[in-house]
């Protein structure tokens, strides 16, 4: 009862934060209408034939692109208490020592889940209609929201290893940007060299965007990706999960 | 129980370096112990094993009682941490700051307000409390850290280098804290570069050098160690000053700290000044001031170390580097 005070405590902390952020706020709320608005106006022509017919294709794929981008900033918020003393000072407080992560992480469901709603607000004003029901829509935003927290432990990870704050953004974008369009999120897999198909296929980007799409369009088998997303996340936590705690304690110990 | 904090042969290796190599510690409950020593002695190496932050590699510590190593949970819950490593979230306010640290320390809402607006009022940041701390100057910053870490009243403080980077003005309101701290029956550890804040402040001083103790003592005794007298010299033109400094050398048998037209030595014997003066006279080094007076704790310093205490120009920039 009272670790989940302290986490919720931890959580308000990081929310309060955006307020000062103009950058962050902006990559919050005006960046993912940006690349909504892009993809759909000057790709959307080329890709589907109009952008009225390539929107229920697009939304889907720029949810998960924004979910990935979004979770840069918990490894950009835990770096910044690590280098800044202000982890230092949280864990010589009576708290669990796991409370600061789990504040930080439960913050960024706040954030994911803002980000969603607003695409979605955002997509059905340009005309987008839910082709499924409201359950698979809640399904969408939960498969979504899952990934994002296992795929946080990959930014852990990075938030801990990297000097300094800008090196977590540096690298987590570039790492992002391919891994995230070299996927099925904007553009149907068959039109690809074949090459490229195989590691497109097993793209977990690919499969989430395929399974949130199903599960809005209603034009695919939902299931089948569904599960292989959940598997990438289960596989990514045990792997980042221990990689990361053990990464966290060499930092430490290094005084 | 009357040990605040006991520390037996602690020591910390760093890989192959060994940052702490075997400190003893005894700090009396209510007393303000400074621990002394210039960069890279590994004073802040001691307080982080203090506050949990570290384990030692060998030793044991007991913070009100508390094995470090065994019983963390505990001391946390009696200490309250400030310094260099720890410190407050610059995107905050001040006030959400203490507010949060009030919420972690299990406060409720309400109670937790009310701790930090008394804390603000206490601190003369009443005002500021509102801004992002990221906007407050080095003296508020450092006035919110010590406020951030009293917001739980603990009844064991770590503050370390508490003053580095500060002007002469905010050090000495915060010593004018740490003294109130003291009255308030708080038991504090107190690192610091400088002698005179360890003077100023500390019950009980450790004067530490490459992770060892190499002295202990008040103040006083650590100034008699050294003779208790300084021999001040300063010659009417600088570039007398080496020449003088020989003769000095030559007289007292240390080396003495030579600044500009200043000359100065721990001394033992009083007597040894007119010697000096005849001496000095008959080279034909004009002395345009010639005394004695009470040891700093500077001459301790370089009594013990063969190197002068503080480096200011360097602590000084320490704080913009984090």
């Amino acid at each position: 009862m009272k670790a989940l005070d302290q986490t919720l405590a931890l959580a308000w902390r990081s929310l309060v934060q955006v307020r000062r952020n103009p950058w962050e706020l902006g990559d919050y709320s005006i960046q993912p209408i940006l690349f909504l608005v892009l993809f759909l106006f000057v790709f959307g022509g080329a890709i589907a034939g109009s952008p009225e017919n390539y929107l229920a294709f697009v939304l889907p794929g720029v949810i998960v692109m924004n979910m990935l981008f979004v979770t840069v900033y918990v490894g950009h918020g835990l770096n910044t208490d690590l280098t800044r003393g202000v982890f230092d000072r949280f864990r010589a407080l009576p708290i669990p020592r796991w409370a600061p992560l789990a504040g930080r992480i439960l913050a960024d469901v706040v954030k994911q889940l803002l980000c969603i709603a607003l695409l979605l607000v955002v997509g059905f004003l340009l005309g987008f209609r839910l082709e499924t029901s409201w359950a698979h829509l809640l399904a969408m935003v939960a498969l979504v929201l899952t990934f994002a927290v296992a795929f946080s432990w990959v930014m852990v990870l990075v938030g801990v290893i990297a000097r300094d704050p800008e090196h977590v953004q540096l690298f987590g974008f570039t790492a992002l940007f391919p891994v995230t369009f070299v996927s099925s999120a904007f553009v149907p897999v068959d039109t690809m060299p074949p090459w490229l198909q195989g590691f497109v296929q097993a793209n977990p980007v690919s499969l989430l965007a395929d399974a949130a799409r199903a599960l809005m369009n209603a034009d695919g088998p939902a299931l089948e990706p569904a599960l292989w997303s959940l598997a990438w996340a289960l596989g990514i936590v045990l792997v980042f999960a221990p990689l990361s705690v053990y990464a966290l304690n060499r930092r430490l110990a290094r005084g | 129980m009357d040990n605040a904090i006991e520390v037996e042969g602690l020591v910390r290796d760093f890989g192959g370096t060994r940052a702490v190599d075997g400190v003893d510690l005894r700090v009396p409950a209510g007393h303000v112990l400074g621990l002394l020593g210039p960069n890279g002695a590994g004073k802040t190496t001691v307080v982080r094993m203090l506050a949990t932050l570290l384990t030692p590699t060998a030793g044991v510590a007991r913070v009100g009682g508390f094995d470090v190593a065994r019983d963390g949970a505990r001391v946390r819950e009696i200490i309250g941490l400030t310094g260099q490593y720890a410190s407050v979230d610059e995107k905050l306010t001040g006030r959400e700051n203490l507010i949060l640290i009030g919420r972690l320390l299990g406060l409720k809402r309400r109670d937790a307000r009310a701790r930090a607006d008394e804390l603000l009022q206490d601190f003369d940041l009443r005002e500021a409390g509102q801004r992002p701390a990221q906007t407050y100057s080095g003296g508020m910053r450092r006035r919110l850290d010590l406020a951030a870490s009293l917001v739980g009243r603990p009844r064991i403080l770590f503050l370390d280098e508490p003053s580095t980077g500060l002007d002469p003005r905010a050090r000495r309101d915060l010593w004018e804290r740490v003294r109130q701290l003291q009255t308030d029956g708080t038991t504090v550890l107190l690192t610091t570069q400088y002698l005179e804040e360890a003077d100023a402040l500390a019950d009980a001083i450790v004067v530490l050098d490459h992770g060892r103790v190499i002295a202990e003592g008040t103040a006083a005794q650590l100034k008699a160690r050294v003779g208790g007298r300084s021999l001040f010299l300063m010659v009417a033109r600088a570039e007398q000053a080496a020449a003088a400094g020989e003769r000095v050398a030559a007289m007292v048998g240390t080396p003495p700290r030579v600044e500009g037209e200043t000359i100065s030595v721990p001394v033992s014997d009083p007597a040894l000044l007119p010697a000096l003066l005849r001496e000095l006279d008959a080279a034909g080094i004009e002395v345009a001031e010639l005394g004695l007076r009470g040891a700093s704790l500077d001459d301790v310093f370089l009594s013990l170390t063969g190197r002068s205490g503080a480096c200011r120009e360097e602590s000084g920039n320490a704080e913009d580097t984090p």
